[in-house]
C-alpha cells in the first residue's frame, strides 16, 4: 500500500496529527499549569514547587527531584477505570519523569522536589504524549529553569505503514503485521529524550519514524510556544 | 530609556538576542553567538545585558530581600521562621535588635509572632535572617495581606512610586515583603482596609501598562 491509498479510520493523512489545542494557566492554585489535547485525548498538568521534599529521607542533597504522577480519571474511557495507582500509571509516571528530566536545570534546588500531577480527562490513545506535552508547558509556566521545551508524539506502524498520532481504533489494528505504537519525545532542537517501542519494526523504518516525529514535534512545539506567550498578557 | 518596547515574553530555549557583544544575565545562557532564555518570563535588555524577569512560579529568596514571616519554633539560640519558601528561615539570637538572655528567648518572641526581617545569607541549611537594621522588627499591630510574590514589583512601582502613593493616600505605614506578604499599619482600621483594597486593585490590574496613572485615577474617583 502506498502513502496515497492508505486509509486511516478517521480520514486523516498519514503524517497529520489530530486537532491540537493547548492552554496555559488553567489551575490558579498551582504554581504552573497547562492543558494539552490531541483531538479527544485531553491531559491536564499542574506543577507545584520547587518545595521541600517530604519524607526527609527521600531528599537529594545534590539537586532537586522531579516527581511525576500520571493518572487517568475514572470516567476517561467508556469502561470505568478504577481510581488509584496501577501498574500502568506508575510506569507512565516514571517514563514522564525520564522524558522531562534531561531538559530541567534543577541542580540549584537541593533537597527540594518539583511535583507534576498529570490527569487524563478523556482518553483516546496517545495519553502519555499529551501528558508530557502538558507537563512541559506547566513546568515552564511554573518558572522552573529549563534548557528547552519538550514535545511528544506517538508514531504508529499499521501493518507496514507509518502514521502520526494514533487513535484507539488504530492501536487495535489487526490487518497484516498489526499495530506497533512508538511514543517519541523530543526537544525543540530535535534531540530525543524518550522513545518507547514494543512490537516489530526494521531499523530503516524506525529511522523513518523518528523523522516523522521530528516533523510532528516541531509543529507541536510551535503550539506550546504560542500558548505560553498568550497567557503572559492576562496575568 | 527604551525599556518598554524591548520587553517581550520568552520561553525556555528561545534565542533572545544574537550577537557577540550581548552579555547573559539572570535566567539566560550564552550558546554560541546567541543569548538563550533558560526560563519563562519577560526578557529585558539594558546596556547589552540581557536578563529574564520571572512572571510566575514560587518566590526565590535572595540576599538582601526584606521578607515577612511567622515564628514557627523557638530554639535555644534563635527562632525558626516560616517565610513561605521551600527552605526554612532562621533568626539567630545575635541578630535580634537588642541583647537577649539565652533563657528568655521564648519570652521575647513566641510561636505565631510575625516579623519583618532581612535575608543576610542563604546556605545549604537554610535562610539566615537579621533584624538589626532600620525598619525591621516584630509586628505587633496592623494587618497582613498575602499577594502573589511575582506581583510585588508592581505594588512597589518604579523606585517605590506606587507604594509611596498608597502610603500618602491612605495614611498607612506599609511594609512589602519580597515573599508576597504585606504589613499594613494605620491609625484607623478603615485606613487599613482602604490600603488593602488599593493593593488588591493593583494585583488584579498588574498587566496594565501605565498602572501608576490608573491607580491615581482610582484614588481620585473614590475620594469624590
Amino acid at each position: 500500500m502506498t502513502k496515497e491509498t492508505f486509509k486511516r479510520p478517521d480520514g486523516r493523512k498519514v503524517d497529520e496529527t489530530r486537532k491540537i489545542t493547548a492552554k496555559v494557566g488553567i489551575i490558579p492554585n498551582a504554581d504552573g499549569s497547562a492543558m494539552f489535547s490531541f483531538g479527544d485525548t485531553i491531559a491536564y498538568a499542574a506543577v507545584y514547587g520547587p518545595r521541600k521534599m517530604h519524607p526527609q529521607h527521600a531528599q537529594n542533597p545534590e539537586k532537586a527531584t522531579l516527581r511525576c504522577d500520571y493518572s487517568m480519571l475514572s470516567f476517561s474511557t467508556k469502561e470505568r477505570i478504577r481510581p488509584g495507582p496501577s501498574r500502568r500509571s506508575t510506569e507512565i509516571s516514571k517514563i514522564t519523569e525520564w522524558a522531562l528530566e534531561p531538559v530541567l536545570l534543577i541542580d540549584q534546588y537541593q533537597n527540594m522536589v518539583v511535583d507534576v500531577f498529570i490527569n487524563i480527562l478523556q482518553a483516546n490513545a496517545s495519553t502519555r504524549c499529551a501528558g508530557i506535552n502538558a507537563a512541559a508547558m506547566a513546568l515552564a509556566h511554573a518558572g522552573i529553569p529549563m534548557k528547552n521545551l519538550v514535545s511528544s508524539v506517538s508514531i504508529g506502524k499499521l501493518d507496514k505503514q507509518l502514521v502520526v498520532d494514533l487513535i484507539k481504533e488504530e492501536e487495535d489494528w489487526e490487518d497484516g503485521e498489526g499495530a506497533t505504537d512508538i511514543p517519541i519525545t523530543m526537544t525543540a532542537d530535535g534531540k530525543i529524550t524518550h522513545i518507547q517501542l514494543d512490537g516489530k519494526i526494521t531499523i530503516k523504518q524506525l529511522k523513518e519514524a523518528v523523522e516523522l516525529a521530528r516533523k510532528a514535534t516541531s509543529d507541536i512545539y510551535e503550539i506550546q510556544k504560542q500558548a505560553l506567550k498568550e497567557v503572559a498578557g492576562e496575568e | 530609556m527604551t525599556e518598554e518596547h524591548s520587553r517581550k515574553v520568552v520561553i525556555p530555549g528561545e534565542v533572545i538576542a544574537e550577537g557577540a557583544d550581548y552579555l547573559p544575565g539572570e535566567g539566560t545562557e550564552k550558546q554560541g553567538e546567541g543569548i538563550v532564555a533558560l526560563r519563562y518570563g519577560l526578557a529585558e535588555e539594558s546596556n547589552k545585558l540581557v536578563k529574564v524577569i520571572p512572571l510566575s512560579g514560587v518566590y526565590q529568596p535572595r540576599r538582601g530581600n526584606v521578607v515577612i514571616g511567622v515564628v514557627e519554633n523557638v530554639t535555644f539560640n534563635g527562632w525558626v521562621v516560616n517565610l513561605d519558601t521551600a527552605q526554612g528561615g532562621f533568626l539567630p539570637l545575635s541578630e535580634y535588635p537588642r541583647y537577649v538572655n539565652k533563657d528568655e528567648v521564648g519570652e521575647v518572641m513566641g510561636i505565631g509572632d510575625m516579623i519583618v526581617a532581612k535575608i543576610f545569607s542563604i546556605n545549604q541549611r537554610g535562610i539566615d535572617l537579621t533584624m538589626r537594621l532600620k525598619g525591621l522588627g516584630k509586628i505587633d499591630r496592623g494587618m497582613i495581606l498575602k499577594i502573589n510574590p511575582n506581583k510585588v514589583p508592581r505594588v512597589i512601582g518604579k523606585e517605590g512610586s506606587m507604594i509611596s502613593m498608597i502610603k500618602d493616600e491612605t495614611k498607612c505605614r506599609i511594609t512589602v515583603g519580597q515573599n508576597g506578604l504585606i504589613w499594613i499599619d494605620g491609625d484607623k482600621i478603615e485606613d487599613e482596609i482602604f490600603a488593602k483594597k488599593a493593593i488588591n486593585f493593583i494585583t488584579e490590574k498588574s498587566f496594565v501598562s501605565g498602572l501608576t496613572e490608573e491607580v491615581k485615577k482610582w484614588f481620585e474617583e473614590l475620594k469624590k
